[in-house]
């Protein structure tokens, strides 16, 4: 059996990886005093509610679909969906195209409408007028939940990523930015996050851009690039051996052609429809950036805006996850492998997937240019946070404190109660940030919560305005069984009935001495272990605190279910016996020799619930494939969740009362009356646009099929 | 909102900022260029001086904002708004 490649010293460690020089922290310092000086500026122009929540409505539409793209562009998106870029390939780039553009494009053209005619304050506050206080609360209270947890998890990663990247006190990292945020969100609410959301896009363009153009002149031009994907992601990616990285649709007629484990109908059905549509038509976030807009047409055509530019972020995003596989290399000249942050080699012995962007920016982006990178991304997760903020201070304003608490107040007493609420959000998003230093898993759960929530609204929504008979408790209960259906799906595929047994795994302590033996190719053929304290998990051995008498042999591969497993080696800091140098690796499928007197602890571990790792059969049941990976399960998990609501928001309103035509005017498709806004000249129009947007769309699709 | 107050619009903050950004970046280069770094410290691709032309664009880019966004009486917070204009 081949062993795995050799990643000595490929990465990892205390060692933080980029270096930052006197100018790159001028610049960074001079964004926050920017950002600062715009929040004070702009509190003179935050003095009544309508301000302080909507901005007035006073935004253009460049300045509404900038805010709306920008909002989406935290630096957990950027550096995520570089991370699937380099995980799925091109494929990576469908959550910009077909995972996105047609849902702005209907939300422009067919939701928005409704949205701004009905002058609601917020997504749950259209679901109250539609459909009653039952989903209106339900909605509010979640969603102020998880924008809260949201903005926390933005912190915690942004903290726990300057630490790595730059060896930054993850406290500092925490208030400085926390702060900056409370003061400027608190003086200028909606408008000091819009204003930063626009600076933010403009700064992550300029601090981004080199990264594609210098990384596909380093591989030799773009065809270069593709061949070196082909050649490397065998070597990197070995459990998808036939997959075509470099393809959007061609490698999606079976499961086994592509790197995600998913066919067309699943990218269609379940990113094109049921997470698109459910995550830009009915996240708050995003919907709030543009219903602020000044009228109906600025609102359309700023949503549309906010579709071209989304059609522009692969070239930041996914172009680097692509040169990610093309030209990281090891020392030696091997291709890089980065493993998922779940990889027990993560961290220790290897980078992880979501390193792949700052991998980049250290590897092309020298003094000045790297404090704009870095810069960018501070801006991204701010801008995160605050977006995050400024929606909790609306939604928790509007849909819980006013109707549940404090019915009759004045427009000053709301206005407060949104700056103090601001500044409250933050400091709860601060507890959420630490809670997740003790938790660090529940980020993951976090996520997937995000994911399913916003499919079951829009499923409730859709249905609301385009068919007047949808009634209230056919919303609330197609709403609420769909969550729940969202969550059990997602319990269904990480449960092991037969238990789950983590890959067998030896980790060499530190200070542990050994012997490393090597074969004609270079690569380990043993590994002797001469003294220390070796971590044995799923490998039998027989119960001892150290080895005694004859060494101990633990084979390359062992029996785990039904098939051959390969032991995983790993040695963050050992001592080598020969030269007494202090090496690190991680390796697969060798065979490892403890001499005697090496001091042992075995764990032997199988759950029936494991977050981590998906139950294959079980996947195959939702995502009708055993080689589904996450991604893909997620997809189809938010197709069937789609279906649960629209069939259960069916059903119960057959059988049950809908509400009076009057009360639904303005509210649902027939019964609106679309404002005349006047006549304005051809290249103003919405619909024109849309199309425009749409043909570039499907250009995009065939040349990159 | 105040209606009345001059207003500087979004524009403008960015044209200042990122000329700023790229006078920096530009001086950088140019030290850089003139005081080489020893070979194990330069980045990849050190030789196309990519933070020259790059700070040079952010300029000239920053400026041209600067000067068509300067604060004047009467434009609105979010960039100028002529009678008529969808934004």
């Amino acid at each position: 059996m081949a062993c795995s490649p050799f990643f000595a010293l490929a990465g990892g460690g205390s060692s933080s990886l980029l270096r930052l020089s006197f100018i790159d922290l001028v610049i960074i310092v001079i964004y926050f005093g920017i950002v600062l000086g715009i929040g004070f500026y702009l509190k003179r122009f935050a003095s009544t509610g309508e301000d302080f929540f909507l901005a007035g409505r006073k935004m253009t539409a460049w300045i509404a679909g900038l805010s709306f793209i920008s909002a989406n562009l935290s630096s957990l998106e950027t550096m995520g969906w570089s991370a699937m870029a380099y995980q799925y390939g091109m494929l990576g780039a469908h959550a910009y195209l077909i995972g996105a553009i047609p849902a702005i494009l209907f939300l422009a053209i067919v939701m928005m409408p409704f949205y701004y005619i009905c002058k609601t304050h917020s997504v749950p506050g259209y679901l109250k007028l539609r459909y009653g206080e039952g989903p209106r609360s339900i909605a509010g209270i979640s969603f102020s939940f998880l924008t809260i947890m949201v903005s926390g998890a933005s912190m915690f990663a942004m903290a726990k990523i300057l630490n790595l990247l730059l060896g930054w006190n993850m406290d500092v990292s925490i208030w400085v930015s926390s702060i900056t945020v409370a003061i400027y969100v608190a003086l200028g609410g909606l408008l000091s996050a819009v204003f930063n959301e626009v600076l933010q896009y403009f700064l992550i363009w300029a601090g981004s851009l080199l990264i594609p153009i210098l990384g596909i002149i380093h591989a030799g031009g773009w065809g270069r690039m593709l061949e070196r994907i082909q050649q490397n992601a065998p070597i990197i990616h070995p459990t998808v051996q036939n997959a075509d990285f470099t393809s959007l649709w061609r490698n999606l007629g079976s499961f086994d052609t592509n790197p995600m484990g998913i066919d067309w109908f699943g990218m269609v059905f379940g990113l094109g429809l049921a997470v698109s549509f459910g995550y830009w038509c009915t996240d708050f976030l995003q919907v709030q950036r543009v219903i602020v807009a000044k009228d109906l047409r600025s609102a359309q055509n700023g949503t549309i805006i906010g579709a071209f530019l989304k059609m522009l972020v692969p070239i930041i995003v996914t172009i680097p996850g692509l040169l990610g596989l093309a030209v990281l290399l090891n020392p030696d000249g091997s291709p890089m492998v980065l493993v998922p942050e779940s990889d027990p080699r993560a961290g220790i012995t290897h980078r992880t997937f979501n390193d792949v962007l700052p991998l980049l920016m250290g590897q092309y982006l020298g003094p000045g240019l790297l404090g704009l990178g870095v810069t960018a991304m501070i801006a991204g997760f701010m801008s995160g946070m605050a977006g995050n903020i400024s929606a909790f201070a609306t939604v928790w304003t509007y849909d819980v404190y006013k109707p549940l608490i404090k019915k009759d107040a004045d427009d000053r007493h709301y206005l407060t109660m949104g700056r103090w609420s601001s500044i409250v959000g933050i400091l709860i998003s601060i507890g959420t940030a630490y809670l997740l230093f003790l938790f660090s898993n529940i980020l993951e759960y976090l996520q997937v919560l995000v994911f399913f929530f916003i499919v079951p609204l829009f499923g409730a929504i859709l249905l609301g305005m385009l068919w007047k008979r949808a009634t209230p408790a056919g919303g609330f209960w197609g709403f609420l069984s769909a969550i729940v259906v969202s969550i059990a799906m997602w319990a269904y595929v990480h449960t092991f009935p037969d238990g789950w047994r983590p890959q067998p795994k030896v980790t060499l302590s530190e200070g542990a001495v050994v012997s490393l033996e090597k074969g004609a190719d270079g690569k380990f053929a043993r590994i002797v272990v001469e003294s220390g304290r070796v971590d044995l998990v799923n490998v039998p051995v027989a119960a001892q605190t150290a080895v005694q008498g004859a060494p101990l042999d633990i084979p390359a591969v062992l029996k785990q279910g039904s098939g051959d497993v390969p032991v995983q080696v790993l040695a963050p800091a050992v001592v080598l016996a020969d030269t007494r140098q202090t090496s690190k690796f991680g390796v697969e499928g060798v065979p490892v020799v403890l001499k005697p007197g090496v001091a042992l602890q075995s764990t032997s571990i199988s759950k029936t619930f494991a977050p981590a790792a998906f139950n294959p059969a079980h996947a195959k049941v939702i995502a009708r494939s055993e080689k589904a990976k996450p991604m893909a399960v997620n997809m189809y998990s938010a197709w069937w969740s789609f279906v649960v609501c629209v069939s259960v928001t069916f059903l119960v309103s057959l059988f049950t009362k809908p509400k009076p035509d009057a009360e639904l005017k303005d509210l649902v498709m027939g019964l609106t009356t679309m404002p005349d806004e006047g006549p304005c000249p051809w290249y103003q129009k919405p619909i024109l646009w849309a199309g425009v947007v749409a043909v570039v769309l499907v250009a995009v699709n065939i040349i990159f099929w | 909102m105040h209606e009345h107050e001059k207003q500087i619009p979004i524009w403008f903050f960015i044209g200042a900022l990122l000329a700023l950004y790229g006078l920096l970046i530009l001086g950088s280069g140019i030290y850089g260029a003139i005081n080489p770094p020893p070979e194990a410290q330069r980045v990849a691709l050190w030789h196309l001086h990519a933070d020259i032309w790059w700070g040079a664009l952010l300029v000239i880019f920053g400026l041209v904002y600067v000067v068509k966004f300067r604060p004047r009486e009467g434009e609105g917070l979010t960039g100028r708004q002529k009678p008529g204009s969808p934004g």
